[in-house]
């Protein structure tokens, strides 16, 4: 420490030099900072730099160029050219009629499961415990199980022929996606009523006495509470279905091998059997769809999110 | 009041008892099947598998019994599976050397950048993190071809490496180990910083012990839905020889019925073990995803 002096230095010549002092320490730090943070997330971030950006860039590329060979700038004509094809727009349109189908059943029902568990009933944790197993099973474990419920002389059949029901050969019929719903399902289910169980438990529970005290019946009080407080959840589980609903092909692959009956001829069937015939644009601008339509979905959902669960902090 | 709220309390656990019966049937059916002879087998399902067959098998009935428990116990299946046909326990070693990487690597890798992503916030990391979730939430048939790509530039299609070397960099566990470190209370952080510890420190001494239950039920969350795969090594890995049991089960011809619930049954056995294990540290890692914000 200096001595104190009597004529003190200036405030214009003092703070200048105080100010680079600190700005220069400031700014070592935050080198530093930085430095440590990307040695952290350095491995991360190059992998994905390397196994996703990069290469999709390149997809990007390969989706508005005539081929490989012939760079020439086509802009639109790949997807023209992918939206005139059948295979791609069939393949598109079950998978989208079977996520129409299966995202809702999933949320719904895994809710209700979720509720359903909420009551104070015996074995509730054994409950929670079986519903939740069929995510252990590896789907090629299962198939020969729904295979013999959904044969043309299977145990589904027995059981319609009661009501005097046909025969029908499920995996192979118009109502083939049943079949693969009722194994989606099975599969996903647990996982769902898990991330509701959760949720439900942090509502506040004041709110809720204050609700049965008031003399609320149940099912206003799972309308004007239970949901708003559930809805942030509701938005994951449906994104979360909807992602695996695009996965469904490895049920019907194991079920039925890389070429289905009509109804189950599935995106990535598309995309399969294009890689073996190697035709990049066609990969390239089905990829590049594919993400656009995930991004607006995803985008979509949060508004409708925001929207719903506004009054709602936490 | 009281009775309703009995009879109502009722009705639940019956709808429950169903619901577990519906969830449960499949995966017992196929475990108890898996110790029937092949000719109790045949009685029941043989209909369906030997159809076309014209073998000399008199003994198929007219309609497919589901039957949960064997005449006779036997082990014959494991037996033929276990010691007479190394096919299938090949693709079973296959899967083990594509999955344990993956789980190993994908835990480590994240967890560094999991805790970048805790201790440091800003701008650009928050844009960086918001990015990872988009990634995560793409599905197979975006990510498959830049893969297939970088594999191919790369030299290692149809080598394992296709698949591990993607799968060591997916962002699914990084999202949900920053999703657990948030938790931490940064104060914990900030007395290492006084008490004069680095970063790499604060890292392996106070970060890490408290993430332990998250890293094991990430691990868990990563096995399984590794073990399951059907779609990369589709593509990525066409070679028949190297493919996961996942893949080769589906090729199991209907003569084997037996073995393949035989097969089905061993195939379940890792990921059913850590299930019992860990269900609690599963549940804790489910729960955490809670929702893509923040």
């Amino acid at each position: 420490m200096k001595a104190p002096t009597l004529s003190r230095p200036r405030a214009a010549e003092r703070r200048p030099r105080m100010n680079t002092e600190r700005e220069m320490e400031h700014r070592r730090m935050k080198r530093m900072d930085f430095l440590q943070s990307m040695c952290f997330m350095g491995p991360s971030f190059l992998g994905v730099l390397v196994f996703f950006i990069v290469p999709f860039l390149v997809v990007v590329y390969y989706s508005v160029i005539r081929n490989p060979m012939n760079r020439e700038f086509v802009f639109l004509d790949n997807f023209t050219a992918l939206l005139q094809n059948a295979a791609f727009l069939s393949a598109a349109k079950n998978t989208l009629l079977f996520s129409a189908l299966a995202v809702p059943l999933a949320v719904v029902l895994a809710l209700g499961l979720a509720l359903l568990l909420e009551s104070r009933i015996p074995l509730k944790s054994q409950f929670r415990t079986f519903f939740l197993s069929p995510m252990m099973v590896p789907v090629a474990s299962i198939v020969l199980v729904w295979q013999v419920l959904f044969n043309a002389n299977g145990v589904v059949n027995d059981f319609l022929g009661l009501t005097g029901a046909d025969k029908i050969d499920w995996i192979k019929s118009d109502y083939g996606q049943i079949v693969v719903l009722t194994l989606f399902l099975w599969k996903n289910l647990g996982y769902n009523m898990i991330l509701f169980m959760s949720s439900l438990a942090n509502i506040p529970r004041e709110l809720l006495e204050v609700a049965d005290v008031e003399g609320a019946s149940e099912v206003y009080k799972f309308f004007a509470i239970k949901l708003r407080y559930l809805s942030p959840t509701v938005l994951f589980v449906t994104i979360l279905s909807l992602i695996n609903s695009f996965k469904v092909f490895r049920e019907v692959y194991l079920l039925t091998g890389g070429y289905p009956y009509g109804g189950l001829y599935m995106l990535q069937h598309f995309m399969n059997n294009t890689f073996e015939s190697l035709d990049y644009q066609k990969l390239s601008a089905a990829a590049v769809i594919m993400a656009l339509a995930m991004v607006v979905i995803i985008a979509v959902l949060f508004k409708v999110e925001d929207w719903f669960g506004k009054d709602v902090e936490g | 009041m009281r009775k309703k709220r009995y009879l109502s309390r009722t009705v639940i656990f019956i709808l429950c008892a169903f619901f577990a019966f519906v969830f449960l049937m499949p995966t017992v059916l196929t475990i108890s099947n898996s110790f029937m002879t092949q000719s109790e087998l045949n009685a029941n399902y043989g209909v369906i598998f030997n159809a076309g067959a014209q073998g000399g098998t008199s003994y198929i009935s007219e309609k497919v019994n589901l039957k949960f428990i064997p005449d006779k116990v036997s082990f014959g299946q494991y037996k033929t599976v276990l010691f007479m046909s190394p096919d299938y326990l090949l693709k079973f070693w296959n899967s083990v050397i594509l999955v344990v990487p993956i789980v190993v690597f994908q835990v480590a890798v994240a967890s560094v950048a999991a805790y970048s992503f805790t201790r440091w916030r800003g701008k650009a990391r928050a844009f960086i993190f918001f990015f990872y979730v988009i990634l995560m939430l793409m599905p197979y048939q975006v990510t498959l071809v830049p893969n297939y790509l970088v594999s191919e530039w790369l030299g290692i299609l149809d080598t394992r490496w296709s698949i591990i070397l993607p799968g060591i960099f997916a962002p699914f566990s990084v999202f949900l180990l920053t999703k657990f470190m948030r938790r931490i209370p940064y104060s914990l952080i900030e007395a290492a910083k006084i008490d004069g510890a680095g970063e790499w420190q604060v890292f392996t001494r106070v970060c890490m012990p408290q993430c332990r239950a998250a890293l094991y039920s990430i691990a868990i969350l990563v096995f399984i839905d590794y073990w399951n795969m059907v779609e990369q090594p589709l593509v990525l890995l066409p070679d028949a020889e190297k493919q996961p049991l996942s893949v080769y089960l589906s090729t199991i011809n209907s003569g084997e019925v037996g073995l393949a619930f035989a097969i089905a049954t061993i195939y379940m056995v890792p990921t059913l073990l850590l299930f019992l294990h860990g269900e609690e540290y599963l549940v804790e890692g489910i729960a955490t995803q809670g929702s893509v914000k923040g």
